[in-house]
């Protein structure tokens, strides 16, 4: 075929994407309208934006981990784990919080925010050095940290669920700047953060190097080592950025249910975004479409007001037509059937 | 290294005899530190409670064997032991309800097997497909607990050969039935040879002119059969059915195969090691509930801990192969 007429692969999510909205627009009332209330930008649109903004931020991390052939699956657990020292150092680090109500033993934000995301860097340096040190199998090395982090989660906060009010730590899930929700700002910081390091350094290069051929980009001088474990640190940090616009959002942590399985919706993501599981090249833009059909497909089915247990088989449905129609076995039909057309026109002229 | 060589154990199984050890060495740790752990009924108890994960554990390591992974697992046993409940409140003959029953999760296998093959999609994400499919399938039968009201399930329940002061009940027979069947199938068949062959390589297993992706398909089936046994068995545990079981289950599955020395690349593992993985996580389970002491949040923090040594003493004696690996290609 030839280069010129091929098809960006971004087309797919983002045709995924506009078939939900355009559903919405026919048959969903005030899906689209956006109203101001209190000074900030309100309505379905902007409810998904504020959503989405955990899986997001994880996906984005997960699509370099991705990207050097590796996977994450332990950021449900770290997230879990972020979360429960938030609430904790909250309530100055007693689990009895219950004793007393006074705002003395309220902990300042910067600590609320520092203390979690010191220990998710250090989760995520665990995991980097169990990949590029040790040289474990990332999905074995991040499934240590998957078991192992969710009984930490529960140690820390003693299996309660640990509530609190903070004004100043609630803005982190529940503010809005400028009219818009402050997680999904944070969402596009971390995007822009990746954003920066991989255009501005040669990391992102770097990246597809390991993903494509580790041994190869070892022996042209690259530190590939240092690239896993930066992968996986910065994931560790997504994870427990976005463990405390959760925390901060509930205002509570339930380190047994938080973020259960919310590692394979960010995987779901980056993979119908057009990130190949393989690794070697990664769809950064594609990613963010990606977390956006299925915040969409969520919102959508809540907001019809069809019963939530058809939600995941809608997803279901929605994840698998994604996938097929971006595999090699369509693309081929497709390419097939074109082929066969130009040369049915080669031969009319 | 040598002599054990001499002895005719190859390096390669050094993880599942480390493993073997391992759960000896634990059994015997909780038979010194508390009376009565080495009984018939500690003994019986833990193939007894391990029996679901067991069963799902020998159809999962099949998978990862075949070089692929099965995420839907967990949610097929949940909506297995729902559709029973479900079936039997609804009054259709037991005799319908069983086979309806195993045939859910072979069906949903079979599917995902399909497209992951024709498609060339990748299994982490079809399986996971299969798990949202399967979740929701469940919750549609239903989304609050629902008993199961026919009087086989509470008998079945209730049945166990007496063994000394341990019941050999129905789900330990299953389980070492199943483990016995799967040991034949891995080892004495064309297609459990297949799926070691596919899973070493899958080219050369092409070139080879083995039947790929028939075996392949085969093998998810496969596990969604063992996850609905395992779905079938577990309503005797609980003599109902509900939507949220079996959440997790399918990483404790992967663990077992893990423990058991599989490797996750494919082409290695035996399903003797992933029976001594199921009943090591049982084990810790046991322990911490004879100890007492400790709150049950440690059995992750400790199954945690034992992935992280057995990965680890695998990778020293993967390390010490890694010559001849390179030499083989």
């Amino acid at each position: 075929m030839l280069k010129g007429k091929q098809i960006p692969k971004i087309i797919w999510p983002l045709l995924a994407l506009a078939a939900i909205l355009l559903f919405n627009l026919l048959f969903t009332d005030h899906f689209f309208r956006i109203t101001i209330r209190d000074g900030h930008l309100f309505g379905s649109l902007i409810d998904i934006l504020r959503r989405c903004a955990p899986t997001m931020i994880m996906a984005i991390a997960m699509t370099y981990v991705i990207a050097t052939g590796g996977i994450d699956i332990s950021v449900g657990s770290v997230l879990a784990i972020s979360g429960s020292i938030a609430s904790l150092v909250v309530w100055g680090g007693s689990t009895n919080y219950l004793a007393g109500d006074d705002e003395a033993i309220y902990a300042a934000v910067g600590l609320i925010i520092l203390i979690p995301l010191l220990a998710s860097l250090a989760l995520g340096a665990f995991n980097g050095l169990m990949v590029s040190v040790v040289g474990l199998q990332p999905f074995i090395a991040t499934l240590i940290l998957m078991t192992a982090g969710r009984g930490i989660a529960q140690l820390l906060t003693g299996g309660k669920v640990l509530n609190f009010s903070h004004a100043g730590f609630e803005f982190v899930g529940r503010g809005y700047f400028l009219g818009i929700p402050f997680p999904f700002i944070l969402a596009m910081l971390v995007l822009l953060l990746g954003l920066a390091i991989t255009k501005l350094t040669p990391m992102g290069l770097y990246i597809q190097a390991v993903g494509g051929n580790r041994s190869a980009s070892q022996y042209s001088g690259i530190n590939t080592k240092f690239v896993i474990l930066f992968v996986y640190i910065f994931s560790g940090f997504a994870a427990g950025l976005a463990g405390l616009v959760m925390t901060a959002d509930i205002t509570g942590a339930d380190a047994g249910f938080m973020g259960l399985y919310m590692e394979l919706d960010a995987i779901l993501a980056v993979v119908i975004g057009g990130t190949p599981m393989e690794g070697g090249k990664y769809n950064l833009k594609g990613t963010v479409v990606g977390v956006l059909i299925i915040q969409t497909l969520t919102t959508t089915i809540l907001t019809r007001g069809v019963p939530p247990e058809y939600t995941t088989i809608v997803k279901a449905i929605v994840v698998l037509a994604v996938l097929i129609i971006q595999s090699r076995k369509v693309r081929e039909l497709i390419e097939h059937r074109t082929m066969i057309r130009a040369a049915k026109e080669a031969e009319s002229v | 290294m040598k002599l054990l060589e001499k002895l005719g154990i190859s390096r390669r199984s050094m993880p599942l005899i480390a493993t073997f050890v391992v759960f000896i060495a634990l059994y015997v740790y909780g038979g010194i530190s508390y009376r009565n752990f080495f009984s018939a009924r500690v003994f019986f108890n833990l193939l007894t409670d391990n029996a679901v994960l067991g069963i799902t554990a020998v159809g999962m390591t099949f998978v990862i064997i075949s070089g692929g992974i099965d995420l839907s697992v967990g949610a097929v046993i949940s909506t297995t032991a729902m559709a029973v409940a479900v079936m039997t409140q609804a009054g259709v003959p037991n005799g319908l309800v069983i086979p309806i029953a195993l045939l859910y999760g072979t069906v949903l296998g079979f599917l995902m097997g399909f497209i992951i093959e024709y498609f060339k999609a990748p299994p982490f994400i079809v399986t996971l497909a299969g798990m949202f499919f399967s979740r929701g399938f469940g919750y549609v039968l239903s989304l609050s607990s629902v008993p199961i009201v026919y009087e086989f399930y509470a008998k079945a329940s209730a049945f166990g050969l007496k063994i000394g002061n341990g019941r050999f009940t129905i789900p330990g027979i299953a389980l070492i039935v199943v483990i016995i069947a799967a040991i034949f199938l891995s080892r004495s068949t064309k297609f459990g040879r297949n799926i070691y062959a596919i899973g070493g390589s899958e080219q050369s297993a092409v070139f080879m002119g083995l039947p790929v992706f028939r075996v392949k398909v085969l093998v998810y089936t496969l596990s969604g059969f063992c996850a609905s046994l395992a779905g079938f068995i577990y309503t005797f545990y609980t003599l109902s059915g509900y939507g949220l079981a079996g959440i997790g289950l399918e990483m404790d599955a992967i663990a077992s195969a893990v423990i058991g020395g599989t490797l996750m690349t494919g082409g290695y593992g035996t399903i003797f090691g992933t029976l001594i993985g199921t009943l090591i996580q049982g084990l810790i389970k046991t322990i911490i509930s004879f100890n007492g002491q400790f709150s049950v949040y440690w059995i992750r923090l400790f199954t945690g801990g034992m992935l992280l040594l057995f990965i680890l003493l695998q990778k020293a004696f993967v390390a010490g192969t890694a010559g001849m690996k390179k030499a083989e290609g």
